[in-house]
C-alpha cells in the first residue's frame, strides 16, 4: 500500500501545473455546447497539443508524452485543479482512440489520432438508434458492400456533440440475417460532412445542441475506414469498454476539484450547517473515487483486466456527479435558479450535464445488472 | 504508487479468515452474548497469536510496531466473523499506552495486551458513555477531567485504571448488538497518568479506534453481501430464484458499490492515519455497511428478522458500529475541518 508519487511523478505533476498556471484561460469559455464554445474549445486544444498536454497518455509518435496511467491521473488532477475548460475531443479519445490502439491499422492511427489530439478533427459517437438504446445490439442501420467501401443508410440518435463535430464512429449490421443481434455488425468511421448525411441538433434540458440525430442515405466510407474485421463489430466495441476505458471515462481529478469548490463555496456562505453533511459527501466521495481509481489503475499495471469492475466505478461517479452539483443548487438558494452563467464555471451548466450521467455510457440500470450477474453470480434475470 | 495489498498481507487475511470459519464464531457470539466469555476468551487468544493485537503494539513490548494496513486487514476479517469482544477497545488502549512517556504503562499492560492475555476496555471522550465488555475485561482504562471533547486537543486529564474481577455482578445494559455488552464505567481505581499526554494519547487512541471500527464494519458489510447474495440464489418464489428479480439484483448491487467504495477509503486512512481520512472512512463504512443490512434483511424476508437466524449478528452489529467511535455527523465534522458536533477535531 503506497500512495506516494516517485521524484519523476512529481516532476511531471509540477512542470504540467507550471504550463497550466501559465496558459489556462482566464475566465471560462462560452458552454461547450454552443458554436461559439465549441471553436473556442478547439482553440484550446490546439494550445494545449502545442506543447504535448492534449493526450499525455499516448505515445508520442500521435501528440502524446507515453506518460503511463499513474501520470495520466496526475495530470487530471492538474488540469481540473487549474480550472481549465472542458474537453471539446472526449468522445473521440477516450472512446474512438482505445478502440484504434487495440483493433485499428498502423495506417489509421497515423492518419486519425494526431488530428484528433489536436482538436482539429472533432469525433462524435453514433451508436445509439431509435429502437435500440440499452439493447444496442438490436440495431437496423445497414452498412452495404460497394465498390471500395460501404454504404451507410439508416438514423443514428442521441449521438453527443455531432451538431458541430467533424466525424463520427459507430456500428452498422453488414449481414442483414445473422442467428443473433450482435452478429454481423462493422465498425465503421465516417465523415458527418459526406453527401447523404443529415444532422439534426436536439437541445437538450436546457436547449442546448449537445446531441443530435443523424439521417443516413447511402453514404459512402471507404474500406480504410472500418476498424477491425466487418462482421466483427461488437467484439471491437466491446473490447475496449471494461478495460482501460472504464479508467478514464471520468478521471478523479475532475471531481477533487468540483468537491474543492463545492467546499470553498460552503466556507464562502458561512458553512452553512443544513447543506453541512452533503458537502462532506461531496469532499469524501471524491476521495473515495481517487482511491477507488488507485486501486483500479495498480491492478491494470500488474496485468489484471479491469472487466466489470469498471460497472461499480460508472454508477459511482455518475450519482455522486449529480449530488455533488445539486448540493451546490441547494447552497446557492434561490439565487441557484440562473442558469445564465454559461461555461464550464457554472453549477447551473455541470448540473444540468451531470444529469445525463447516469443514461450515456450504458445506463446505470444495465450497469447494475453487470454488477448482479458479473460480480455477484445472481442468475440472469428478465431485466 | 502502488494502491494494492500485497501478497503478504493477502495471505494474513486467508489465515485469520481460516481460523475463524474454523471457529464457527456464530456460536461464540451467542455465548458471548449471554455471558458465558469461555469460547470467546479462547477465540480471543488464538487472534492473538497469529498476531491481531500485536499490530498496535510497539516492538519494545512485544508487539511489531505500528502497523495500520495489517491491522486493518485483520480487522475486516474480525467484522466478516462478527467476532464478538471489545477488540477495537483493545486496540485504541494500545495506542494510548504507546505514548511517549507512558513507559511504565506500556511495560506494564501491552505484552498482555499483544499475547491476548490481556482484555481491555476504555472510557474515553470519543467513545460513548458505555464500557463496552466492562464485566469480563482484565483492565478497564478511563480518562477524567477532559470533558466530552477533551483530549482531543492535548488538554490536561487523568488517566486512571482498574483491573481485576468487578466486584459484585455488573450492571450489564442490553444493546442493539446482543453480543455488545455495555457497562457503566467503574469509579475510581488507580491513577495512572495525568497532564497534557493523556490527552495526546486518547487522540491516538480515537484515531486507531476509528480505523478499528471502519475495518470492522467494511468486514460487517461485506458478511452481510455474501450471505444475502447465497440466500437469494437459493430462494425461490414463483418457480425461480429470488435472485433473478431485478428489484432485488440492484439493492444487492448498490450494496456492493457502496463496500466498495468504502474499502479504498478504509485502506487509505490507515495508509495516512490523517483525522480527516479516518473520520471519512469511519462514516462511509459504517454507513456502507448499516445500508448493507437493511438490504440484507429486506432481501431475506421474515427470516431476517429472527434472533434464531444467524444474519442477526451481522444486522446488530451494523448498528451498533455506526455510532461508536464517532457518529456520522461528527466524523463528517472532522471531514470539513471543523471539528465534530462538539467542536473538537481529532488530533
Amino acid at each position: 500500500m503506497d500512495l506516494t508519487y516517485s521524484p519523476a511523478d512529481q516532476a511531471f505533476r509540477a512542470e504540467a501545473r507550471s504550463w497550466l498556471d501559465a496558459h489556462v484561460p482566464a475566465g471560462s469559455l462560452p458552454s461547450l455546447e454552443t458554436e461559439e464554445g465549441f471553436a473556442a474549445h478547439r482553440a484550446w486544444e490546439a494550445e494545449l497539443a502545442a506543447d504535448r498536454w492534449s493526450v499525455v497518455s499516448w505515445p508520442t509518435a500521435y501528440g502524446g508524452r507515453d506518460c503511463g496511467l499513474v501520470r495520466w491521473l496526475v495530470f487530471e488532477e492538474e488540469y481540473w485543479a487549474a480550472g481549465a475548460p472542458g474537453r471539446v475531443g472526449q468522445n473521440g479519445v477516450s472512446l474512438l482512440a482505445p478502440t484504434l490502439f487495440d483493433h485499428g491499422t498502423e495506417e489509421q492511427r497515423a492518419r486519425i489520432l494526431p488530428p484528433m489530439g489536436r482538436g482539429e478533427v472533432v469525433w462524435a459517437q453514433a451508436w445509439s438508434e431509435p429502437e435500440a438504446g440499452s439493447d444496442l445490439a438490436s440495431l437496423r442501420s445497414r452498412a452495404v458492400r460497394t465498390a471500395g467501401g460501404w454504404l451507410l443508410s439508416g438514423q443514428k440518435t442521441w449521438s453527443s456533440r455531432a451538431a458541430f463535430a467533424d466525424r463520427a464512429f459507430g456500428l452498422f449490421r453488414s449481414e442483414p440475417d445473422t442467428p443473433k443481434p450482435h452478429q454481423g455488425l462493422t465498425y465503421l468511421m465516417f465523415d458527418l460532412r459526406a453527401p447523404g448525411v443529415t444532422v439534426r441538433p436536439i437541445g437538450r434540458l436546457d436547449g442546448k445542441p449537445a446531441f443530435a440525430e443523424l439521417f443516413l442515405d447511402e453514404v459512402f466510407v471507404p474500406d480504410e475506414d472500418v476498424i477491425g474485421e466487418p462482421g466483427q463489430g461488437w467484439r471491437v466495441a466491446m473490447s475496449t469498454a471494461g478495460n482501460e476505458r472504464g479508467l478514464t471515462l471520468r478521471s478523479p481529478g475532475r471531481f477533487l476539484a468540483s468537491a474543492d469548490r463545492l467546499a470553498a463555496l460552503w466556507e464562502e456562505r458561512g458553512r452553512d450547517p443544513y447543506t453541512r453533511d452533503r458537502v462532506a459527501d461531496g469532499v469524501i466521495g471524491a476521495r473515495a473515487y481517487q482511491l477507488f481509481t488507485y486501486a483500479a489503475a495498480s491492478r491494470f499495471l500488474e496485468g489484471e483486466p479491469l472487466g466489470p469492475e469498471s460497472s461499480l466505478n460508472k454508477v459511482f461517479w455518475s450519482e455522486y456527479d449529480i449530488a455533488l452539483h445539486e448540493t451546490a443548487l441547494d447552497l446557492l438558494g434561490p439565487g441557484g435558479e440562473v442558469a445564465d452563467t454559461d461555461g464550464d464555471g457554472g453549477w447551473g451548466e455541470g448540473y444540468v450535464f451531470s444529469l445525463a450521467g447516469p443514461i450515456y455510457a450504458g445506463t446505470n440500470e444495465i450497469q447494475r445488472d453487470i454488477i448482479a450477474e458479473r460480480l455477484l453470480g445472481l442468475p440472469k434475470g428478465r431485466r | 504508487m502502488r494502491f494494492l495489498l500485497d501478497d503478504e498481507q493477502t495471505a494474513f487475511a486467508r489465515s485469520l479468515d481460516g481460523l475463524l470459519t474454523a471457529a464457527d464464531t456464530p456460536a461464540v457470539v451467542r455465548s458471548w452474548g449471554a455471558g458465558d466469555h469461555g469460547a470467546g476468551r479462547a477465540l480471543w487468544s488464538r487472534i492473538a497469536e497469529l498476531g491481531v493485537f500485536a499490530l498496535a503494539v510497539p516492538e519494545a513490548y512485544e508487539g511489531v510496531g505500528a502497523r495500520p494496513v495489517e491491522l486493518a486487514v485483520a480487522f475486516v476479517e474480525l467484522g466478516r466473523h462478527a467476532v464478538p469482544g471489545p477488540v477495537v477497545e483493545t486496540v485504541a488502549a494500545a495506542a494510548l499506552l504507546s505514548e511517549p512517556g507512558f513507559s511504565h504503562l506500556a511495560k506494564r499492560f501491552l505484552p498482555g495486551v499483544a499475547s491476548g492475555e490481556t482484555v481491555v476496555t476504555v472510557a474515553l471522550p470519543g467513545g460513548g458513555p458505555y464500557v463496552l465488555d466492562g464485566d469480563v475485561a482484565d483492565v478497564e482504562l478511563r480518562m477524567t477531567g477532559g470533558g466530552r471533547g477533551g483530549g482531543f486537543g492535548g488538554e490536561e486529564g487523568q488517566l486512571w485504571g482498574a483491573s481485576g474481577a468487578r466486584e459484585g455482578s455488573p450492571d450489564v445494559r442490553r444493546s442493539l448488538d446482543p453480543a455488545r455488552r455495555l457497562c457503566v464505567p467503574r469509579s475510581g481505581g488507580e491513577l495512572l497518568a495525568a497532564g497534557p499526554r493523556v490527552g495526546a494519547g486518547v487522540a491516538d487512541a480515537v484515531r486507531w479506534a476509528r480505523l478499528a471500527t471502519a475495518a470492522q464494519a467494511l468486514g460487517v458489510g461485506l458478511a452481510l453481501l455474501d450471505r444475502t447474495v447465497a440466500y437469494v440464489k437459493q430462494r425461490r418464489q414463483f418457480g425461480v430464484p429470488v435472485g433473478s428479480f431485478q428489484a432485488v439484483r440492484h439493492r444487492l448491487a448498490d450494496a456492493k458499490i457502496a463496500l466498495e467504495f468504502a474499502r479504498p477509503l478504509v485502506f487509505g486512512a490507515a495508509v495516512s492515519m490523517e483525522p480527516a481520512d479516518l473520520a471519512a472512512a469511519k462514516v462511509v463504512a459504517c454507513e456502507a455497511a448499516y445500508a448493507t443490512a437493511r438490504t440484507a434483511l429486506q432481501l431475506h424476508g421474515a427470516i431476517g428478522y429472527t434472533a434464531e437466524y444467524d444474519l442477526s449478528l451481522w444486522l446488530g452489529r451494523a448498528r451498533a458500529l455506526r455510532c461508536v467511535w464517532g457518529s456520522p455527523g461528527e466524523c463528517r465534522g472532522v471531514v470539513l475541518g471543523g471539528g465534530g458536533d462538539d467542536g473538537a477535531g481529532v488530533g
